[in-house]
C-alpha cells in the first residue's frame, strides 16, 4: 500500500481520468434514481429508491472529492456542476430516462452486477490506500443494491404477464448499452498498463454468468449478444438525454454560483 | 453564531486543554450524539476513530469515519464535535475524515447495540453472519429477533428503511413493524 503522491505523474493522470468516469457513472445514475422520489410504486420501494440514489450520489461525491484533491481544488462541486455534457465520461446506460419501474430496476441490476465485479477487481489492484478505502466502503453498499435489484428481477420476471413483459422489454432495450461497460480506451489502457486499474474486458464473462443466473431464475430471456452496441459516451459522445439531465441538475448552481443554504 | 460556553474565558480555555489527555477528550466526545439515533453517541458508534494531539498549541485532531456514503448526518456530526470542543474550551480542533478503513457495524460497542435494542431497533449481528446470503443474490434469510418481544417469527419487508442504515422488518409475534440496523 502507498499513497497517491508516490505514484508517478503519468500514472496519476491516467488514474484521475478513470476515477472521474467512475464518479460520473454514479452521479448520473443517482440523479435518475432520485427522480423517483415520491413516485415509487409503494412506500417501501420509494424509500429504497431514494436510499439507493443517496448512496450513489454519496459515492460520486467521495470520488469527486478524491479527484479534486489530486487537482488541488478546494471542493468537489466543480465536476458535478460546471462541466458540459461532452466533458462527462459516464456510460450512456445511466443517462437514459428513468422509464417505468421495470426499466429502472433492470438498469439497476445490470449496472450493479458490473459495479460489484469491477470494485471486487479494483480492490485487489489499487495501490493507493485512500482510494482503496473509499471503494471498500462503496462495495458494502453495492452488495445491497445488487441484492435488491436481483430480487426485483425475480419478482417481476416470475410475476404477472404484464410485469414479465415489461421487464423483458426493459432488458431488450437496455442491452445495446451494456457493451460499453466492457470496452477500453486509451486512458483505461494506460491505467491497466501501470497496474493501477483493471481491464474492463475481463469482467465480461463473469458479468454474463451472474446476469444469466438471475435471468434464468426469473424465467427471463437473455437478449441477443450479437447486436449493435452503443459506444463513445466515455469519450463524451452522449445520447441526447444527458444534456437535458444536466440542464436540470446544474441550472441552480450555475445561475447562482454563490448561493448557499443558510 | 457564537457557541462558546459562557464560563470558558480565554485563559481557562487554554489551561483546560493543556491539562487534557487524548483519553479525556475522547470521554468528552461521548457527549456528542448521533443526530439520527439520539440514544447513541459518536464514540460508541465507532465514528470517532481516534483523538491525537495536533502539535499546534494545545490543540487536538479528531479523526472520524463516515458510516454510510450517502449519510446526510456526517456534516452535522462534524459540526457537533466542533461545537462540543468549543463548549469545553478545547482549541484549536481539527476534525478530519479517514477513508482508509471503511466503517463496519462491528465497531459499535456491545453497550451501543444494547441501547439500540432498548430504543426499538434490532441491532446488527457480527458481520461474519452476513457473508453467505450474497452469493445467492437473494434477500437476507437470516433471522432477526424482534426488539420488542424477542420473537424469531419475523420477516424482512424491505432492505431499505427510513434511513440508509436500516432495513424494515415485521414481527408476527407482536404484529408490529420494526427496524433493523443493517450489518455492513
Ligand atoms: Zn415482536
Amino acid at each position: 500500500m502507498s499513497t497517491f503522491d508516490e505514484i508517478p505523474k503519468t500514472q496519476q493522470e491516467a488514474l484521475r481520468t478513470v476515477v472521474l468516469w467512475l464518479a460520473d457513472d454514479r452521479l448520473i445514475h443517482g440523479h435518475r434514481l432520485s427522480e423517483w422520489a415520491g413516485h415509487g410504486p409503494e412506500l417501501e420501494e420509494d424509500l429504497a429508491l431514494a436510499n439507493m440514489a443517496l448512496d450513489m450520489i454519496g459515492h460520486a461525491s467521495s470520488l469527486y472529492a478524491y479527484v479534486a484533491k489530486l487537482e488541488g481544488r478546494e471542493e468537489e462541486d466543480y465536476h458535478a456542476y460546471f462541466r458540459d455534457d461532452i466533458d462527462f465520461t459516464n456510460c450512456a446506460m445511466v443517462e437514459l430516462p428513468r422509464g417505468d419501474f421495470a426499466f429502472t430496476m433492470a438498469r439497476q441490476f445490470l449496472f450493479s452486477v458490473h459495479a460489484f465485479l469491477l470494485y471486487q477487481a479494483l480492490m485487489d489492484v489499487l495501490e493507493d490506500e485512500e482510494l482503496a478505502g473509499i471503494l471498500k466502503k462503496h462495495f458494502k453498499e453495492i452488495r445491497y443494491h445488487l441484492r435488491h435489484s436481483g430480487e426485483w428481477m425475480r419478482r417481476l420476471g416470475d410475476g404477472t404477464d404484464e410485469s414479465r413483459e415489461r421487464v423483458q422489454h426493459a432488458l431488450d432495450d437496455l442491452w445495446m448499452y451494456t457493451g460499453e461497460l466492457f470496452t477500453s480506451n486509451a486512458h483505461i489502457e494506460a491505467t491497466v498498463r501501470f497496474e493501477v486499474f483493471t481491464d474492463p474486458a475481463t469482467l465480461h464473462a463473469p458479468w454474463m454468468e451472474m446476469v444469466r443466473q438471475v435471468l434464468d431464475d426469473a424465467t427471463l430471456t437473455m437478449p441477443d449478444q450479437n447486436q449493435y452496441m452503443f459506444d463513445g459516451a466515455r469519450q463524451g459522445r452522449h445520447t441526447e438525454h444527458l444534456g437535458r439531465l444536466l440542464a436540470e441538475m446544474q441550472f441552480l448552481r450555475r445561475s447562482y454560483p454563490d448561493a448557499s443554504w443558510t | 453564531m457564537n457557541n462558546q460556553h459562557p464560563d470558558a474565558s480565554a485563559s481557562t480555555r487554554k489551561e483546560n486543554s493543556e491539562a487534557l489527555s487524548e483519553q479525556e477528550v475522547m470521554m468528552l466526545l461521548e457527549e456528542v450524539t448521533d443526530p439520527e439515533i439520539p440514544v447513541l453517541n459518536v464514540v460508541e458508534m465507532g465514528i470517532v476513530r481516534r483523538v491525537e494531539k495536533s502539535g499546534q498549541e494545545a490543540g487536538f485532531r479528531v479523526v472520524i469515519t463516515p458510516t454510510y456514503s450517502g449519510c446526510p448526518a456526517m456534516n452535522a456530526i462534524e459540526q457537533a464535535i466542533l461545537e462540543k470542543m468549543m463548549e469545553k474550551g478545547i482549541r484549536p480542533v481539527d476534525v478530519v475524515t479517514d477513508h482508509r478503513e471503511p466503517w463496519t457495524t462491528d465497531w459499535m460497542t456491545s453497550e451501543a447495540k444494547r441501547k439500540l435494542k432498548e430504543y426499538g431497533i434490532a441491532p446488527p449481528p457480527p458481520t461474519g453472519d452476513d457473508s453467505d446470503f450474497l452469493s445467492t443474490l437473494k434477500s437476507s434469510q437470516k433471522i432477526v429477533p424482534c426488539p420488542f418481544c424477542d420473537s424469531l417469527e419475523t420477516e424482512l419487508r424491505s432492505e431499505f428503511g427510513s434511513t440508509a442504515c436500516k432495513s424494515l422488518y415485521y414481527c408476527h409475534g407482536c404484529s408490529q413493524p420494526f427496524e433493523h440496523f443493517k450489518c455492513i
